[in-house]
């Protein structure tokens, strides 16, 4: 015990001055060998597909090549050439940027406000949209696309009788999934359903840390709350509202199983494609692996060219803390 | 604008509003959910007469869809993908345990590089990949096997699970740790007695994740699983797309409930330890 309160006075390290401290924990291999795992999984099971479909994109690939009947021949840019002189392409790029832009932005929006409600409404009504906010993030992806397939059935459908109910006649049979727009506005009332749950609990968990004396010391010098909130809640969230923006961008960029099951309700494949499903279309369908592979390519550049900011910002976080 | 009054009454009448916007919201975000269970009881005939039933008991309704699906190909089904998921999600939280151990416990060369790794290797579109993932299963005389199928659910929660736990795992001081040992416990004794129970939240959490991920997944089963080898997801989908004209609607949205039922349990039962996961996580970032 005397021993231990005359070693307070100098760090572990001071006690051994042959070696400095930063040689000697580079050398141990012990922290390297828990990478192990990790890093095999990773490389097996996405870094070799990635490198395999980055040389893919740059070859001539197709069903014969595919059959073996013949070699893939390397054909330089050329896929990327003919993908980006399509205007199909460019369509389907601006048509998924808007798209994501879009559900994204209102998914923060909303899910920050249900954060704040649950903050400030009494506790009964938090548990009761807790536990509803629980239900719709629990109840699996398939399920969720068919109840919402459901509820906008042409002929069954609660949200065409409701419509109608009030008075808007014209929904009578109205088949929300044949126009492209109104095909995107329901994509975007299910993405946005599917993924509020998970923004509403992640800030609401992010708020419970905001220090309440804060917020009371800036009420009393007279703070409004749009000032409270700008001045000291949004910084003090920030590193988990920008991971969860960061989130929502990529999922909403890439989201697929959703478009693809509407398309398979009743949408029209070519005017509602966005990058995911125009891949698949190109890929499996029509056995183009070397175009295809060429768009997955564009996709990731897009994909990363937009969340830029954010990575940096979360990086420059890294090195503070 | 502050005089007594207002100021005593606003807020008042100012939460009770809240509260109402917060009940019709969790209405509006429970409706769906509630019509999935409410539609599996209905009858098709009742489920086409003009006007919606809006309860599922009472006159026209049955439990008998659920005796329609709860077939032989549903519980395969079923037993694929719980096999898959537990598979996936085990390993990725013992993997992504280490590496979260090893990132933020010690110094590594390349840490920040491993950190941007992490990140970047989340934005790669899973439909960016299938296409060289099923070349590559297929090579290998994986495809259509469960080894096949977890490899690249693994890799595909892996990211995300090892980012989560490393906040966690940068939250629990490792001062306690070594306290423990300067008391004389084995440093594997003090790690299980006293690092693995503050980590639980975070591993309940991440594991969570992974769960819904894996359960969830649509493409890669499509992509790399034989038709006649479903799990719970293609399942599914298999009942709506037969025909237009002959959906069995009550005996789909039943099959959806059976789907959804045992992961809402999960959630309920794993709340309390997900909401404080996420508190502790959210401390770190």
């Amino acid at each position: 015990m005397a021993q231990a309160i005359t070693d307070t006075e100098a760090p572990p390290e001071r006690a051994d001055p042959a070696a400095p401290p930063s040689r000697n924990r580079r050398r141990r291999p012990a922290p390297y060998l828990l990478l192990v795992p990790a890093l095999a999984t990773l490389l097996l099971g996405l870094g070799y597909p990635l490198v395999r479909q980055v040389a893919m994109s740059f070859q001539e690939f197709g069903l014969a090549q595919q059959f073996g009947t013949a070699d893939p021949g390397w054909i330089g840019f050329d896929n990327y050439v003919s993908i980006l002189s399509d205007p199909t392409t460019w369509a389907v790029i601006v048509r998924s940027v808007v798209f994501c832009f879009v559900a994204a932005s209102l998914t923060m929006v909303i899910g920050m406000g249900v954060a704040l409600l649950m903050r400030s409404v009494s506790t009964v009504a938090r548990l009761i949209l807790q536990v509803s906010m629980l239900a719709a993030w629990a109840t699996p992806l398939i399920a969720s696309l068919t109840v919402w397939n459901w509820l906008f059935d042409t002929r069954y459908g609660v949200v065409n009788w409701l419509l109608v109910k009030i008075g808007f006649e014209s929904f009578e049979d109205y088949s929300w999934l044949a126009n492209p727009w109104t095909f995107f506005l329901v994509a975007c009332v299910i993405v946005v359903w599917m993924s509020v749950p998970f923004v509403a609990f992640s800030l609401y968990a992010a708020l419970t840390q905001v220090p309440e004396e804060t917020l009371e010391a800036a009420q009393l010098d007279g703070a409004s709350r749009t000032q409270r909130f700008r001045h000291i809640i949004v910084p003090s969230i920030r590193p988990v509202l920008s991971i969860v923006m960061l989130l929502q961008i990529v999922w909403d960029l890439r989201v697929f199983a959703q478009i693809k099951y509407l398309q398979g309700a009743g949408g029209t494949v070519s005017e509602t494609n966005l990058l995911g499903t125009y891949l698949y279309q190109l890929g499996i369908a029509q056995s183009e692996y070397g175009v295809a592979s060429a768009v997955a390519m564009v996709m990731l550049l897009l994909t990363l060219g937009l969340t830029f900011g954010y990575v940096r910002s979360l990086l420059r976080e890294e090195r503070a803390s | 604008m502050t005089t007594p009054t207002t100021r005593t009454r606003r807020p008042r009448t100012g939460r009770t509003l809240l509260s109402t916007l917060a009940i019709v919201i969790a209405a509006v975000w429970a409706f769906p959910v509630y019509w999935m269970v409410n539609s599996s009881f209905q009858t098709l005939g009742r489920l086409r007469s003009p006007d919606p039933a809006w309860l599922p008991f009472g006159g026209d309704t049955s439990p008998d869809a659920y005796g329609r699906v709860a077939d032989a190909s549903f519980w395969d089904a079923m037993q694929l993908s719980l096999t898959v998921t537990l598979l996936a999600v085990g390993s990725g939280l013992v993997f992504a345990f280490l590496a979260a151990l090893a990132i933020s416990r010690f110094r590594l060369r390349g840490k920040t590089s491993f950190i941007v790794v992490i990140l970047v290797v989340q934005m790669i579109p899973a439909e960016a990949l299938f296409i060289s993932q099923y070349k590559m299963l297929s090579g290998w005389g994986l495809f259509n096997t469960v080894a096949g199928l977890t490899l690249l659910y693994l890799a595909m929660i892996l990211p995300f699970t090892i980012w989560m736990l490393r906040g966690f795992v940068a939250g629990v001081p490792a001062e306690l740790e070594e306290a423990a040992m300067v008391d004389g416990c084995s440093r594997f004794r003090a790690f299980f007695t006293i690092t693995f129970p503050l980590l639980a939240p975070g591993l309940v959490a991440s594991g969570v994740y992974g769960f819904l991920q894996c359960w969830n997944e649509i493409t890669l089963a499509t992509v790399v699983m034989d038709p006649a080898n479903q799990t719970i997801p293609l399942w599914l989908q298999g009942m709506t797309t037969v025909s237009n004209q002959a959906i069995d609607w009550p005996a789909v949205m039943a099959g959806a409930t059976l789907v959804a039922i045992p992961v809402i349990g999960l959630f309920m039962f794993v709340q309390n330890k997900m909401t404080s996961g996420m508190v502790s996580g959210a401390v770190k970032g």
